[in-house]
Formats: structure tokens, sequence, C-alpha cells
């Protein structure tokens, strides 16, 4: 028998969801849709009598102060339209997709005994009968349902049964390789989604010529997820031969010969005072804390699941950068995470969309609630982040999760032993995800959506949870040898890896599965959340076993490590796959490609604005609309979602000042609340900068993380840093020149900085292609959307008392404001000219902001020491928008005014105020300190000073260029993003 | 008397019990985080411990409102433990979460007069969505509304972070607030700094931040040794956790860590 529980608002609570849909609607321009009512419902499924569904089942699901009930017997009655005239549809998963309320539901409600086989859960809405029937078809497919992961059923509902999937009947399936030709090599790699090049697939084809035999299926699949991009980062780990105008270069491993070197050099360079752990070779990257820790660090993306649905692909890149220091070492405890996002401007009008891409502010909504929904739950802090706005993301959105986790000294290696049981812990198997490696290292295409459904996967935080606690008991109770996540390419990924010095035996059949039919390659990669492999000896087994269900998570035993060097795969004892791991692991032919940069005329530079032009001289009007620019605007809608004080660690929040509202330029947590030793996280990205020179992007990106760490009090000689590369299709020489670019200036900058890179991540392809007309003679006529080069730095700094930390909200009147750096004429790419400023008419308005590579390591330990040394009171970098949105960020965060005269001037004015140039803080100093303060940083300035009136106040030579109200500036930062 | 030994009661999704628990062991107590499976398995454990605490998370993931299923199963299947627990001069404190299981169990607003409830009964009062409709994270200022809550002795006012999405306290009869009013139940409201002559005239977010009736923040039952909050106590143990912490001068330890010293020495004057 199935039941519905239809739950609506009772009369006097606010229909939020209906008034969000008819918002929705009117943005959307369905003028007829006038009217929507929501309600949610609960499909059980059970022998229930209707009194138990109304009683308890009725009284668990809802809240009876707040909510009024009505109970169904399914199939419902009814024609589609009820006595009120509205027209009913029903938003429904699709089969398969976790449905998390659900499960809980179902667990619950046994609980009370009640004899429930399956739940499911519905979203109801009631549009008014008179809408126009194409309007309600777009209501449905722009705003009620995400077809990659729901569909809509309209009118009562008429299904009779939940029950999902049916047994499945073993078949053994080879892929006759052997005889293709090339052509139907590259048709198989395309259609079988595996996204393999042409000499991959000959590599693969000449291997299994001279095993003389056809591969299995699971075997061409472990092979491409192996050997995808996603896991194998060949391209950028490839050889590369790259040219510029200095000259060329030939790369064997272009990262290794870079960023890795780069953490080389570092290294040696401090001998005995290494503070470097593990770096570049397991899930995350590790460095020295205090005497009980060490610190993790991991920063991956989930870009293109986060195209198809925003909400599932956000959620589960964050659950999946939680388990990257989770399956680290021995395991790390997640102590904060950082997000960082790119997306189309959300004020896109809907008829410029490409076909086939959400709204900008569609995917914005769902993954900021993706991200909020994952970290809350987990109980991780999410304590800093950025969104960069750009109309190139409007195909391919950007999503980067970061995770900072504790683990005990002595627990960063770990070890196969041969014998260990494979154990899978956490999650169960499904069809999510399936093909999520191979899939992210392919181009997105307007038919994406409806291709690559299967790789979006739904998460579970509570599972989690749940995975961590056990995990961290067992890994104190010493129960395993080794761990690892299952990410992209499910246990084959995990399995792969872990089992690459010894081999592995795999049993298929053993894991436990969310619904019945999954063939064996199916189970093999499917790519389903919230699951662990751990290496457990036969002796522990029963603790550990113990551990886990005494907490209701579940640890299967799905294999054992062997000393045969072969992968082994299994289902129900017949043998389904037999690769050697030498070849897995070793027989990918190398890619070489070629890598060019030459340097943009300006005309193709996008100095472009699309804003009227400022009066000249109003620069008051110029430092308004960058306070109001999409990147530089208030982020409080986003921040105030995350909780960033869970673990009871927070020190400097996101948001600071007198009324809390202030940005500011990093975190400060405190990890170990038995130390007063403090982790400092932040990040720097530029990709405007990129478009003129990638190598200064990249040097920019750099300065910038490490600058915002420094002012908030982290010591410079401990700051570790990451590179995350999204960029465009690398195929092409000049995209991947600009990409081998920038990781020549994160060498250059971070040996020069003595910032190590500890771990990275790359994701390549993030490019949109859609058909924009079939002309006459039947060709497809077809436009690509590159990303731009988008190059994110984090950095995890620390800071040896959190007591010292300090924030960028003004202090005091009376105080002292000194400029530290040197301003250079460096508008190119700057915001000054995105918002309509005047162009200076000089070479200003191309150079792109530039580091001293010299100078700039000296300015940082100059100012760090003065926070130490308590000089400081306020301290802010300066980053978008230049010493005027400093100065002004500062003064409205604190309440308070500044009287700046800056005298005499070289430069011209905007140069002065907007110029973006690097290695640049202000600082607020009392008098009394001011002459030390003078004294101790060598390019320092004294500018003005603190005052009461809420006025910002700048004078150049004698002359006021800025007269300004504080609750103004204020207001025109906050406003663009002030979403109810 | 030695130090109260005190449970910190976690579920699956419960997030918040390890500073919870240093919280507690750090003002004098013996804290334990103890799984709901283990009291399920043996519900006398629970005599042994003077204070149960159900910390903030989202347990069960809220997945079918915020704090249900952990409160469903202290209903269903605890309770005579905690039956004994609330008859006894013992406290009990639920924070966020914890506050959202008290009242979704039936714990509060009573205390042990309404325990058991009967299956039948409908609550009155609920912990819903927030007014804004979503998730929100953010510091606020409390006032002490009543001199009957045990751990509340001695605070005037306080801040405190909050950070949930179903925060807001409705009810079925608007005349439940005066009755909790009468009984010295309403321990804690939002205030916005300002001496108020009526403190249950409803501020604007975000100093009431979630549009909860009267501006109530945490209730407590008749007694007093029952208290449930959405603020969160254990996140303010170190000065640097108030948000304008660095234009002030207090340093060491924060004000929330007097609600945890009020529930150790309870037992200490006794």
């Amino acid at each position: 028998m199935l039941w519905e529980v239809e739950i609506s608002p009772r009369m006097g609570e606010v229909d939020r969801e209906g008034q969000r849909v008819c918002g929705e609607a009117r943005t959307l321009g369905v003028s007829s849709i006038s009217e929507v009512r929501s309600a949610r419902s609960f499909l059980i499924e059970g022998e229930l009598a209707e009194e138990d569904v109304k009683g308890r089942a009725a009284a668990l699901l809802a809240d009876s102060v707040t909510e009024s009930c009505v109970v169904r017997p399914l199939p419902a009655s009814g024609n589609g339209c009820d006595a009120a005239g509205t027209t009913l549809l029903n938003v429904l998963l699709n089969p398969g997709v976790t449905d998390n309320v659900g499960r809980t539901a179902q667990a619950a409600l046994a609980d009370q005994s009640l004899d429930v086989a399956r739940v499911a859960t519905c979203r109801k809405y009631w549009v008014n009968e008179t809408a126009d029937p194409a309007d309600v078809d777009r209501l449905c497919t722009k705003v009620l349902a995400n077809e990659a992961i729901e569909h809509v059923a309209r009118g009562p509902l008429q299904l009779k049964s939940l029950a999902l999937g049916s047994e499945y009947e073993f078949k053994l399936q080879h892929v006759a390789i052997r005889e293709l030709d090339d052509t139907a090599l590259k048709r198989l790699s395309r259609e079988g989604q595996l996204y393999l090049s042409l000499a991959e697939m000959q590599t693969i084809q000449q291997h299994f010529r001279k095993l003389k035999r056809d591969p299995t299926d699971i075997e061409l699949e472990t092979i491409a997820q192996t050997w995808s991009e996603h896991c194998s980062h060949k391209t950028l780990a490839g050889r590369i031969h790259y040219r510029d105008s200095d000259g060329e270069r030939r790369f064997e491993n272009m990262l290794k010969e870079t960023v890795f070197a780069a953490t080389q050099e570092i290294r040696k360079r401090l001998a005995d005072d290494d503070w470097c752990v593990s770096v570049f070779k397991d899930n995350a990257g590790i460095v020295r804390f205090n005497d009980d820790f060490d610190v993790c660090i991991k920063v991956e993306t989930h870009n293109h699941p986060s195209a198809l649905e925003p909400y599932g692909g956000a959620n589960t890149g964050l659950g999946g950068v939680i388990r990257d220091p989770l399956g680290t070492g021995l395991g790390a405890r997640p102590v904060c995470n950082t997000d960082v996002f790119c997306f189309a401007p959300p004020n896109t009008p809907y008829d410029q969309l490409p076909p086939g891409v959400l709204h900008p502010r569609t995917v914005m909504q769902g993954v900021v609630s993706g991200v909020r929904d994952y970290g809350n739950r987990m109980g991780i802090p999410t304590v800093n982040g950025a969104v960069y706005f750009d109309e190139r993301y409007i195909g391919n959105p950007l999503v980067y999760c970061g995770n900072v986790a504790l683990i005990p000294r002595g627990m960063s290696e770990k070890r196969v032993v041969p014998g260990d049981w494979i154990v899978a812990v956490g999650g169960r198997t499904g069809r999510d995800g399936i093909h999520g490696a191979t899939f992210s290292s392919a181009e997105l295409t307007h038919e994406s959506e409806s291709v690559s459904g299967g790789a979006v996967q739904i998460g579970n935080a509570i599972i989690e949870k749940m995975l961590l606690d056990v995990i961290l008991e067992a890994r104190d109770r010493g129960l395993y040898h080794a761990i690892t996540d299952c990410g992209a390419g499910g246990f084959s990924s995990a399995v792969g890896e872990m089992g690459e010095e010894t081999g592995a035996e795999v049993w298929l059949e053993k894991a436990p599965l969310k619904y019945a039919g999954l063939t064996y390659t199916e189970i093999w990669i499917s790519e389903a959340q919230e699951r662990m492999i751990l290496a457990v000896p036969p002796e522990h087994w029963e603790e550990f076993h113990e551990l886990c269900a005494s907490e209701g998570v579940e640890a299967t035993v799905i294999g054992r490590f062997t000393d045969s060097q072969r992968l082994i795969l299994n289902f129900d004892g017949q043998e389904v796959g037999d690769l050697g791991m030498d070849f897995l692991h070793g027989g990918r032919p190398p890619v070489v490609r070629e890598a060019v940069w030459q340097r943009d005329t300006p005309a193709n530079v996008r100095f472009a604005t699309d804003q009227r032009p400022v009066a000249p001289q109003d620069h008051g009007e110029t430092l308004k609309r960058i306070l109001g620019s999409l990147n530089v605007c208030s982020k409080e809608w986003i921040i105030r979602q995350y909780d960033h004080e869970v673990q009871a660690g927070s020190v400097v929040k996101p948001l600071v000042g007198v009324h809390n509202d202030g940005p500011s330029d990093a975190a400060v947590v405190r990890p170990d609340l038995k130390s007063s030793r403090g982790l400092v996280i932040a990040c720097g990205m530029n990709p405007r900068y990129g478009d003129i020179d990638p190598y200064w992007m990249a040097a920019s990106a750099i300065d910038e993380a490490v600058r915002n760490c420094v002012a908030v009090g982290a010591d410079p000689h401990r700051i570790a840093i990451l590179d995350n590369f999204c960029w465009g299709n690398t195929e092409r020489p000049e995209t991947l020149g600009s990409l081998v670019r920038a990781a020549i200036a994160c060498h250059d900058v971070a040996v020069a900085y003595g910032a190590p890179f500890v771990s990275g991540k790359d994701s390549l392809n993030n490019e949109f292609t859609y058909t924009t007309a079939i002309d006459s003679s039947g060709a497809i006529c077809e436009r690509s959307i590159t990303i731009p080069p988008s190059l994110l730095i984090t950095a995890l700094g620390q800071i040896e008392d959190v007591e010292r930390a300090v924030t960028m909200d003004l202090k005091q009147p009376g105080n002292v404001l000194f400029l530290v750096g040197e301003t250079k004429a460096e508008l190119g790419g700057s915001h000054f000219l995105q918002v309509g400023g005047q162009p200076t008419g000089s070479p200003a308005d191309e150079a792109v902001p530039v580091v001293d590579l010299e100078t700039a390591p000296a300015n940082f330990e100059a100012v760090h020491s003065a926070i130490r040394g308590g000089l400081a009171l306020s301290c802010h970098d300066l980053s978008e928008g230049g010493l005027a949105v400093a100065l002004a960020e500062m003064a409205f965060a604190g309440g308070l005014g500044v009287d700046v005269e800056l005298s005499p001037a070289d430069d011209p004015t905007a140069v002065i105020l907007f110029s973006e140039s690097n290695t640049r803080f202000v600082v607020e100093v009392p008098p009394e300190s001011a002459e030390e303060f003078a004294a101790s940083v060598p390019q320092c300035r004294r500018i003005g000073v603190v005052t009461r009136k809420a006025s910002m106040v700048v004078r150049v030579d004698t002359l006021t260029v800025i007269e300004e109200s504080i609750d103004e500036l204020k207001s025109a930062w906050q406003q663009p993003l002030a979403w109810d | 008397m030695a130090s109260p030994r005190v449970c910190v009661l976690r579920a699956p999704g419960t997030n918040c019990d390890v500073e919870t628990a240093f919280a507690f062991d750090a003002a004098g107590a013996r804290a334990d985080r103890l799984h709901l499976f283990r009291l399920l398995e043996s519900p006398n454990l629970l005599d042994e411990y003077q204070v149960l605490c159900i910390a903030g998370g989202f347990s069960y993931g809220d997945d079918v409102g915020a704090g249900v299923v952990f409160g469903a199963q202290l209903r269903s299947h605890l309770g005579e433990a905690v039956g004994r627990f609330l008859n006894a001069d013992k406290l009990v404190l639920g924070i966020c979460n914890g506050f959202q299981v008290l009242l979704k169990s039936g714990i509060l607003p009573a205390g042990s007069t309404g325990w058991p409830v009967a299956e039948t009964n409908k609550r009155n009062v609920t912990l819903t969505w927030n007014e804004n409709g979503r998730y929100t994270a953010l510091w606020v200022r409390l006032a002490v509304a009543s001199a009957n809550s045990v751990f509340l002795s001695g605070i005037d006012e306080i801040e405190l972070p909050i950070a949930h999405a179903e925060g807001r306290i409705a009810v079925s009869d608007p005349a439940l607030v005066d009755v909790w009013q009468a009984a010295g139940q309403i321990a804690l409201r939002y205030t916005n700094g300002e001496p108020a002559t009526a403190p249950e005239a409803p501020l604007p977010y975000p100093g009431n931040p979630n549009g909860s009736i009267a501006n109530i923040a945490g209730l407590s039952d008749p007694t007093g040794r029952i208290l449930g909050l959405m603020p969160h106590p254990e996140r303010y143990l170190f000065a640097t956790q108030h948000p304008t912490w660095t234009r002030r001068p207090e340093r060491g330890e924060g004000a929330g860590m007097a609600l945890f010293r009020n529930a150790v020495n309870y037992f200490r004057a006794s």
C-alpha cells in the first residue's frame, strides 16, 4: 500500500517556497503565472493502516504547530485541477537519486514500530489554472525541477509503488578492441565516455593484442579512470615544449619542474628547519603545526558537476574534499573549510543565456546552498572564501572547495601490508556518479545535461560525519594500516591507488548496494559519496567492525591486498578483470604538448567596460562604483549562511568591525583549544590580470594570498600555499602556454617568498560549446566559451599567539595611517578601468601589477614584526580598487573617518588612488608608536589620520579628490548582493 | 561534592559535542561524550550523571524537522531513564539542536511534570524556520529574563553566537507566553542592548535573528534546572571568540564559560 502525507503551512504561516517560486517566475518573465502555493509530501509504502498514517506517521513528519496535514492513498483520484482552479505539479527525484530525507523518515517511522518498506519525498506546487501552458512548461524546467536529478509529474500522483531496481543477471562483457581501426577507437573512447586520446586507445589495443585477448568492460573502464586527466594529471605532469618571447623551454614533467621544484628548493634551503612534512604525495599536503599536531590542507574543484546540478555538485565538492585530509596519512580531523566560486554575473538577462546552461543566479544560489548544507552539517566552520564574476564563466562556473585538518604528529605515513582486508566503510554504492572522473576531463556541451546526468551525485553529510567519528576513533586505536577516500573513479581509483605497490583482489558482489541491479562494472566505478577504503589487518577486523556497528556505520570486506602486483576483480566467484599494476599505473603513453605564449595586442585584451564612463575628476563616483562592483562588494548574504563558529576555534571571522560587517583579509582559527597557536587561511586570485600576462597574474595571486595572511598577523616564514589551475582546453598551444607561464611564475615567487607549495590540483577543458545556428547547407555553426585563466592560490599561515591577531577595521580617532609598499603606475586589468574610470592614456593602462621579488619579502617581514610588536592596531591589504578601496573599507568597518594627504604626487591621481600594485598595506598606528613604526618598516609613508567624523577625505597636492560619507560608501558596497 | 559528571549526549549528526565537553571540563566537571546508541542499549547509564547536555548539530540531518528524530527516540525508548533524571535534583542543558530536541521530545517546557508525554498529546510550542527562511550565523545580545535558571545565575546580559535555520519559537496559543512568564520559564530574550520597557515587543532582524515570539531565545522548565537555548555558550569560551575582541580590552576567558561554571557550582554548593 502506498500513502501520501501532504504537509502545508498552516493559516498564518508564510508559504516561503510558494513565494520563492512566484518570485523566480517573475524574474523568468512567465507572466501568466500569478499564484503559486506549495506543500511537501512523503510517499510511504508499507503495510500501514490509515489510522497509523494519520496518527503516528503524520505526528512525526509534520509540525502540528505550524503545519497542517492531509493523508491519502495512492494512486490519487481527480483530474489534475482542484476545486480552487489550480494545476498541480509534483516534483519527484529521478529513480536512483539519493533521497536523504526519505531515508531518514523511513528509519524514523520504522523506529516507531510502523511497517514501512520505502519512503520517498516530493515537492508539490499548485499554480493558477489560468496560467499559459507554455509558461507552466518553462516554470517546470527552469525553476521547479532540475532535469539532471528531478522530474515533474502533473496532476494527482498516479504512483503505485516506490520499488526500484531489479535483480541483476550476471553477464561478462568483453569489448572487441583488437580489431578496431582508429576511427572506431576514437568512437569507442567518446561514446563509451572513456575520453581517452587515440594514442592511449592504441596503447590499450596493443597491450591486449599482446595478451591475445579482448579486455572486459571493467578492465577498459579501470584503465580509462586511472589514465583520466582528473586522476593522472597527464597534461601538466607531461612533456611540454613551451615558447614565449624570452625563448623556449622543454619540460619532461612540467609540474615537477616548476611548482614541486620550488618546494624542493625551499626545503633544501631550510635544511634542519624544514617544516614541510608530506607534500605532493598523499591526498593532502601536511606541514608542522605545534608539538602535538601537524596540519593538512587540500583544495579541490567540482566544476563540471556544479554546472549541471549546482546544489549537488557543490555539496559533493565539499564532501569530497573533506574526505581528502581524512584519507591523508592515517586520517586527519577537519577544522575548517574554504570555498571560492566563479560565476557569470547574476543579473545576466535570460535571453542572453546559451542553450543548455542554468542561469548564473540559479547556479550561485544552488552552489552556496550546497556548500552551506554540507559544511554546516559536518560541523566544520567555513571561514574563508571569495567570489569572482566574469561573463566567461557562464557555461563553466568554478567551485573550489578546500579543507584544513589536524593530524597527530607521527601519523602522516601509511603502508598497505599484503594480507590486509580491503574494507569499504560508509555509504552504499549506487548508480550515482558513474563516469565522473572521465567526464570531468571532457568539455561541456549543451548536450552534457542529458549525456552525463549520471555523473551528478547527491551528498549526505550526516553519513560522512558518522564515518569521520568512527575513523578517528579507529585511527587512535591503531586498527588499520592505510586509508584513502573514494573520490572520482570510486573503488577503482581508491583500490587501484592503494594497491599500486602490492596488488589487490576484489570481490565486487560483497559491496553493499543502495538497490539491486548494478553490474559489476557499475559497482567498481560508481562515485557514490561518503565512502572510504581502509586496509585493515585481519587481526583487527573484528574490533574495527564492532566499532563501526556501534555508531551505525556500515563496514564491509570487499577484498584483500595481495603481493601479486596485479589487480584481480571477481564477481560471484568469476574473474571479470585482471590487470597488471605496472600497465595500469605505468603503461600510459606520455602526453606531449606544444605550448606557446605571446603577449596579446592591447586591443584584444579585455579592458572593455560595459559601464558608462565616469567624469574625469569624479574619483568619489569611481570609488563607489568599485565598491559596488560584484568582485569587491560585500558577500554577507553568503557568509551569514555558513557556520563559522562551530568547533569553538574562531578568532578572526570573515566579517569584522564595529558592526561585524567589514571584509576581513583572512580568517584566524584556533584548531587545538588547548593551544594558543592559530591557523590563518586566505586566498588570492586575479583572472583579469591573466588576460594581459598570466605570469604576473600568478605572481599577484600568490602575493595577495600571502599578504592577506600577513595582514592579520601570520608569520611570513610559515606560510604554505596551494595551486588550483582551472583553464580552458590545453590541447590548444596558446591555452597551455598561458598555463605554463603561470606555473613558471609560481616557481619564481614561491622560492622568493619561502612559501612552499604543499598540494595542488588542476581542472582543464573548462570550455562550453553550443550550436548557434544550422546554415542552409545543414552545417552546424558552433560557438565556444573559454573561461579566463583561473589560478586560485590558497594560503595556510600560522600565528604564534592568536591574541596577537589584528583586524582591518579602524580602531581609534587620532591614530596615524601608514601606507606600506610602493605604488606603481599599474592599472592594467584594474577595477578602475572595469567600472568606467577614465584611462590615463599612459602605459599605466596596460601595465599589469608586477611583484618585486626582493622588496616584497622584506615588506612582509617588517609588517609582521610591527604587528607582533603590538604597533599595528589595524592592518588591511590593498587589492582590487587599490588604496582608495582599502581606506574606505577600513573606515566603514570601524565606523570612523579618515583624513589623508597624498603629496607630493608624481603619478596621475587615478594611479595614486586606484592602482592595484602588489605587496601593499594600510596600517593604523597609535601616535606614540608612529616614529618606531616609521623607523622599522622600510617602504612606508605616513599618509594621514583616523578621524571621528564619519567621512573619507583624500587630498592630492592639497586638492581634495575624494570627500565621501562613510555611510554612503558602505551602502554602495553592501547593496549589490544584499539578496533577500 | 566532587566534580559533577556530565553526559554530553550525541546522536548521528551531532557536531558540537567536543567543544561542549571541553567547556564542562574547563569549568571543573568530568564530561563524557556518550553516543545515543549506548544509552539505547543501557538506559541506566544515565543514572551515573548529574548533568545531561544535548549538544548542537544536525541530529539525523534534521531531515524531518530539527530535533524530531532524536526527540522521538528519547520519548519512545528512554522514557523511564529520562523520567528518573528529570525527577532527581539534576540539570539538563540543550544547546541549539539540543534545545530543539528538548522541545520536540516534550522535556521542555514542562520538565518532569509533563513527562512522560502521552502519545496523543499535541505539542503546542515548536522551534521552526527562521523568519528569513534560511540558516543564519551571527552574534546576538541576550538579556536574562528570569532569576529562575541555575545556568544563568549571576548573569544579566550576555553576547553569544547563533547558527541555526529553525530557531523561531512559535506557539499554537499566545497565552502560553504569559504562562511561561508567570512561571519564570522565559530564561533568555534577544535584546538590542537598550533598556526596554516592553522586552517582549518584537525586535527587527538582526536583534531578534529568527522572529521568535516575544524575542524568546531560551526556555526553562518551572524548576530552572532545565535550560534550552538557541545561542551557543560553548562558542564563547575565549575572549578572542567575540566578534569585536580586537576593539576591546578583554583577553583570556570568554563570557560563555559562566553557564558551565554555574552548572558545576550547583553541585559544589549543595
